[in-house]
């Protein structure tokens, strides 16, 4: 019985047809993905929910890791989108993604945020024995594991504020919502937060309206007001205008230190300008990582951005 | 600092919705039953017995179009299975009436009857109980519920949404359809429950009764829409809107989706059985036939015309339509389904917001 349920409730935990594609097909809403992953028939073998202590403290060492991907792998109707990938987060870092298109850069976010199940492999934070991989979306975002999708996406209908009070940390049952009403502190929080992305003016407004740079910040706040722990940023700049880009560079400096930012992001330019440590991915491998210097001048990433050519 | 005003908590109403809100309930609640029973039937001004029953009728179809657009308007779940919980709802009450006319039957017999028809002896053991009024009123609002729960749980669960989700909700209707025309399921079959004779000792015949029951489906109407425009000001409504627009972004901001579809879903269950056992004493029977695929289709409609996601806008849907029904099937029986087929096509081309979104923007016009 216990095991059918479990069974089951991997199955309803399939993440569903979600409006932000992976990065081959951007505007296809409904992605084959996960169809691939229920054919492989690994989900039905019960895997442990635990990570063994031992296990993490080999992988973790002495780092101030925050959150670990542990030998990682994942295909695709047998495309390996990743192939034995292992990451570490440091703490308070703030950590630049890039590789080459199909990378697998979007397939590592998709795992980390339980969007994609992993063949093999766990993901784990530090502090805690469970495996991520066998949690739902929403308890990995309750642990604060926080994504920003490529296409921003905030709820539209609602304004600005509202937006904010929905992501707000806190209790999410039906029954809570029904009663709650902010209190001081959560105002609080959403003004200071509004403040720093600086849509403080716009709070009334619906966030439909919002320019695209601005809703991408909303985004980013949003989930700052579900004080992270860790923050995935994929592509933050893509379609901003240069002076929106500045701000943005500015804004994910600012907030790293307190937590760790991971951004995924094509253009170099954007990297140099706030990147501490770049990790390169390519063939769904970690290619590189280290200061961007050391890497832009690493042979093989030259070789995998330069020596093929690619569009 | 400036940014704070009611943004975020809006108000139930602001204080010329609560004006609004008062005037259309003293005029449903007190001008139609003070037209009906103290002016006297001479007078031009009287509401003729008739009227109070086809208004009070009205009023359970808005209850109806209040949890419809609940789940729909505001959950974005598109049932066209809702006829089968208002039916349920309906049978509960009717059981009661059923039991409560005693011996005065055609064979005066104390068991409904139809059963004596049927050559039963005895009460089957599911009406046991129904001769109390709690009873029938809590299996009104319980069973349908508890049916949308379990039918629920299951399809939310299992991620079954947009038109998927519609066509099991017919099929969940027309099979109930099925099995209440059995004579055998023990409701009356093809024939249903009818022949009421009396409500908690008044009689269901008289003026004042009628009234009185126009009077309890008017202020059922207003505490549903009160109860309906709470949750959906409240931080729950906005839940449910944002799992309407962008599902998978609730679900990232933590919120889980199945649990708050189940709570609008089975919410608007139960208020639908309400609508029934209002319902069901006014026009005195309930059969199988309300829960006609077709009914529950028209309940959609009604939103539809009215307008999405404003409750008021639904409640003036089910009025306008069902007026309009009224009118037609009387003056011209046969031209009704075409003009109920032009009026959903008419509104979906121009007025995809329905009467609610047209008055809204010759307002913002003006």
């Amino acid at each position: 019985m216990s095991e059918s349920s479990a069974v089951s409730n991997a199955l309803s935990a399939e993440p569903e047809t979600a409006p932000e594609a992976r990065e081959s097909a951007p505007a296809v809403r409904a992605e084959p993905a996960t169809k691939s992953n229920e054919k492989s028939g690994k989900r039905w073998s019960v895997r442990p929910r635990l990570v063994d202590p031992e296990r993490r403290a080999a992988v973790v060492g002495t780092r101030q890791a925050v959150l670990v991907v542990d030998n990682v792998s994942v295909s695709f109707d047998g495309f390996k989108a990743i192939t034995d990938l292992t990451l570490i987060l440091d703490k308070g870092e703030l950590r630049c993604l890039i590789g080459p298109n199909g990378a697998g850069k979007t397939t590592l976010m998709d795992i980390i945020t339980g969007k994609t199940k992993p063949d093999s492999g766990t993901v784990f934070m530090p502090h805690d024995a469970r495996d991520l991989t066998q949690l739902k979306e929403y308890e990995i975002a309750a642990l604060g594991i926080c994504r920003k999708f490529q296409r921003p996406t905030v709820f539209a209908g609602h304004t600005v504020y509202e937006n904010m009070e929905l992501a707000l940390t806190g209790p999410k049952g039906v029954w809570n919502s029904l009663f709650s009403r902010l209190n001081a502190e959560q105002k609080r929080t959403i003004e200071q937060i509004l403040e720093q992305i600086g849509l403080h003016e716009h709070a009334a407004v619906r966030a439909g309206q919002l320019s695209h740079g601005q809703k991408q910040w909303l985004e980013i706040g949003m989930l700052l007001a579900q004080d992270p722990k860790v923050l995935l940023v994929d592509e933050p700049i893509a379609g901003m205008t240069h002076q929106e880009t500045e701000r943005t560079a500015e804004l994910l400096k600012s907030l790293a230190g307190e937590r760790t930012v991971v951004v995924v992001e094509h253009d170099m330019e954007f990297v140099r300008s706030i990147a501490q440590r770049v990790t390169v991915l390519h063939e769904g491998k970690v290619l590189a990582e280290g200061d961007i210097d050391s890497v832009q001048s690493n042979p093989r990433v030259v070789e995998v951005y330069l020596g093929e050519p690619r569009t | 600092m400036k940014a704070e005003p009611a943004v975020g908590l809006r108000a139930l109403h602001d204080k010329s919705g609560w004006i609004a809100l008062a005037i259309v309930s003293l005029v449903l609640c007190v001008l139609v039953p003070v037209l009906s029973l103290a002016v006297p039937a001479s007078s031009p001004l009287h509401l003729p017995d008739y009227l109070v029953a086809l208004f009070g009728k009205f009023l359970c179809y808005g209850i109806v179009a209040l949890a419809i657009d609940l789940i729909w308007g505001f959950t974005g779940i598109l049932s066209l299975g809702h006829g089968v919980f208002f039916a349920l709802g309906g049978y509960a009450m009717g059981m009661y009436l059923m039991l409560s006319i005693g011996a005065q039957g055609v064979y005066k017999s104390v068991l409904p009857d139809f059963m004596v028809f049927l050559d039963w002896h005895e009460l089957p053991w599911f009406w046991r109980g129904f001769d109390y009024l709690g009873v029938a009123l809590i299996a009104a609002l319980v069973v349908p519920g508890l049916l949308a729960f379990v039918f629920g749980y299951f399809a939310f669960r299992s991620r079954i949404r947009g038109v998927y989700f519609s066509i099991i909700t017919q099929a969940l209707t027309f099979a109930l359809m099925l099995l209440f025309f059995r004579n055998e399921t023990g409701f009356g079959g093809n024939n249903g429950l009818t022949d009421f004779k009396s409500l908690y000792g008044y009689n269901l015949h008289e003026p004042s009764t009628k009234v009185g029951l126009y009077v309890l489906s008017a202020l059922g109407l207003l505490v549903t829409y009160l109860l309906c425009r709470y949750i959906v000001t409240s931080k729950a409504g906005r839940v449910l809107r944002a799992i309407r627009d962008a599902e998978s972004r609730a679900m990232f901001v933590g919120f889980n989706p199945t649990t708050y579809k189940l709570f609008a879903w089975t919410l608007s269950a139960v208020l639908c059985g309400l609508a029934g056992a209002l319902y069901v004493p006014q026009v005195g029977i309930i059969n199988p036939g309300e829960m006609q695929p077709a009914n529950s289709i028209e309940m959609g409609i009604w939103v539809a015309v009215g307008g999405r996601a404003t409750l008021f806008g639904a409640v003036l849907g089910a009025f306008l339509v069902n007026g309009l029904r009224s009118f037609f099937t009387a003056a011209m029986p046969n031209a009704w389904l075409y003009v109920l087929g032009s009026l959903f096509i008419a509104v979906t081309l121009f007025f995809p917001d329905g009467v609610a979104g047209a008055l809204g923007r010759l307002k913002r016009k003006s």
